[in-house]
């Protein structure tokens, strides 16, 4: 994987955007500098990284960098080492071994100096429903330092940010899960954070309220906010990541951006197969296949093919004579790269 | 950075408490202020008429400490078990604080300065109804109020620790019916612990409570107490350090990993 180094996110390459590169640099001279982040230091930085439970190795040895700026993501299935890596990077857990340093500083020693400006959103709801949404940021803010004013500024200002700004006297417990989520992301803003972490954030929603909370990620993104999300869903690595390892076994089994990845582990397109008589038919099916496309898959339920064009390799099915009942073409996806690196799916 | 340190972590911690304690304080009032009201009037003047004088005052003026040093051991027993399981298990408030710059120290100094606070201000609602009863016999009981607080810490924080380490609340059941209900029974509350047999007389001598009565007893009625000053305040301390030391350790263990 790439180490070290200051890595312009891809979002930012070439100055895209309106003063994207220019605001950066900003940022980096006028503040991280200022408090001991140097501009070629990755906020997270790991070699090594090892956790144990007793016997089970949770994490098995991985190096990290993670560049100001980036939108980084873990993506793995349940199980792979994500949320126990996230704990650590939120100084909540203890590494087993390896070096873990965050925005510069280390994770066993400087716990409560890196917390104080991490955000994080953890995986589990931890909302306190006693209280209401706005005593839930201010509460939270002070928790951080801030004075009671800046407290209730920031918690208002968030509130309009998430769209929440109409629930702020209510309770917690009559909103919905995706309004929870929302507030959750707001409490971990109010810190005005260098470093957000997203545990799993939109796990449990439904596409609804996922695509609002995406959006509002992509918002805090463009703000420069550096975001580091752990996901089991290919989509939202694919939708929010600038840049992902792909976990499987506590162990990073490959690195890369969304299209990078699958550019190397997969083909540009997928031709999806259903044949009657699945899935005892399937490897007839695949080997009478063999040769349309750079790589046959079959699962349970279809045949995946790989290749470059999926109309041609259509054609070619045909002119083989194999009658599929049901035929798909699409883009290959994160989901394709999990499947090749793995022998698995990612959602079980 | 943007983050202006203006208020101590542990002073946020009591915070959350109290913008909790304004929401639900009515749940509160009846064990808090009218329930230690009631007792003084059934068993202080109901009981007392048969009674008459106890060690050379009415039974009134003798059970008030008792009753006073009591409800600070109530409260500080009573809201250092479901709520602090709780905040772990079910709100996980503790977790919420375990990720910002809040360390265990804090969550426990700011729960236990909450407990503090809800008894002083029963203690000092209770005093004043005493006062038109006519219980209190010395100005030193304006002292009552910091035993009770010392009282608070030295038997929240052992009972908070126990919390922390639980995994499930019927376990509470036993602080309750094994150490809070007989404490209360036989910390010379209601009567001199002289009455016990000296059998038992030691388990009286071991509660945190029964030190915290004699102290109150001495100063609301303005008399000596039955060891030295400093001998119960120690006691007490020592309560209260090795209760901070267990809960705190226990909310590291709980919150790591």
């Amino acid at each position: 994987m790439a180490r070290g180094g200051f890595r312009v996110p891809p979002g930012r390459r070439g100055g895209a955007g309106p003063g994207g590169a220019d605001n950066l640099l900003r940022k980096c001279r006028g503040r991280w500098l200022g408090s001991r982040i140097v501009a070629d230091q990755p906020l997270i930085y790991a070699r090594g990284l090892v956790k144990r439970f007793g016997e089970f190795t949770a994490v098995d040895g991985i190096d990290l960098d993670v560049a100001p700026g980036e939108a980084f993501g873990f993506l793995g299935p349940n199980g792979a080492g994500k949320s126990s890596t996230m704990r650590m990077i939120g100084c909540v857990s203890t590494p087993t071994a390896g070096e873990l340093r965050i925005l510069g500083m280390d994770a066993v020693h400087d716990g409560p100096r890196i917390r104080a400006r991490l955000g994080v959103c953890p995986q589990l709801d931890n909302l306190d429903p006693d209280l209401t949404v706005r005593e839930n940021l201010v509460t939270y803010a002070r928790y951080f330092g801030l004075s009671r004013a800046e407290s209730r500024r920031r918690a208002d200002e968030l509130l309009e940010f998430v769209q929440l700004g109409d629930r702020a006297g209510g309770k917690v417990e009559p909103l919905s899960g995706g309004m929870k989520r929302r507030l959750t992301i707001a409490r971990a803003m109010v810190n005005d954070p260098d470093l957000v972490l997203l545990d799993e954030p939109t796990t449990g929603l439904d596409p609804q309220a996922r695509h609002l909370l995406w959006e509002r990620l992509f918002r805090l993104k463009q703000r420069g906010t550096t975001l580091v999300l752990t996901t089991h869903y290919m989509d939202e690595a694919e939708q929010l990541c600038d840049r992902l390892v792909v976990m499987d076994g506590g162990r990073i089994v490959a690195e890369g951006s969304p299209r990078s990845l699958i550019e190397t582990y997969s083909t540009a397109e997928v031709v999806e197969l259903r044949f009657p008589g699945m899935p005892e038919a399937g490897p007839r099916h695949a080997a009478a296949l063999e040769g349309v496309g750079k790589r046959v898959d079959p699962l349970p339920d279809r045949v995946l093919v790989y290749v470059d064009d999926g109309d041609a390799a259509l054609a070619e099915v045909h002119r083989r004579g194999l009658e599929p009942s049901s035929v798909l073409v699409r883009r290959s996806t994160l989901e394709d790269v999990f499947l090749h690196l793995t022998g698995r799916t990612l959602v079980d | 950075m943007a983050v202006t340190h203006g208020v101590h972590p542990t002073i946020a911690v009591l915070e959350r408490h109290l913008t909790l304690y304004r929401r639900l304080w009515q749940a509160s009032v009846f064990s808090s202020f009218v329930l230690p009201v009631l007792f003084l009037l059934s068993i202080g003047i109901g009981v007392g008429g048969y009674i008459g004088r106890v060690q050379g005052v009415d039974y009134l003026s003798w059970i008030v400490p008792g009753v006073l040093a009591s409800t600070a051991f109530q409260i500080a027993v009573g809201e250092s078990t479901y709520s602090v399981l709780g905040d772990f298990k079910w709100v996980r408030a503790y977790h919420a604080m375990r990720a910002t710059p809040v360390e265990p120290m804090d969550m426990v100094r700011g729960h236990l300065l909450y407990l503090v606070f809800r008894v002083a201000i029963a203690v000092v609602a209770f005093l004043v109804v005493v006062v038109f009863f006519g219980g209190l016999h010395s100005p030193w009981a304006l002292v009552t109020p910091l035993v009770c607080a010392l009282l608070t810490v030295s038997v929240a924080a052992p009972v908070t620790a126990f919390a922390a380490t639980i995994d499930h609340d019927s376990y509470f059941s036993l602080v309750f019916r094994l150490v809070a209900l007989p404490s209360t029974l036989f910390a010379g509350v209601f009567f001199p612990v002289e009455q016990l047999t000296p059998v038992l007389r030691p388990l009286a001598y071991a509660s945190p409570l029964w030190h915290a009565v004699e102290l109150c007893r001495a100063a609301t009625l303005g008399r000596a107490t039955a060891w030295p000053v400093p001998a119960h305040v120690g006691y007490l301390l020592v309560w209260a350090a090795a209760g901070l030391f267990l809960a705190v350790r226990a909310f590291r263990r709980r919150l790591e990993d």
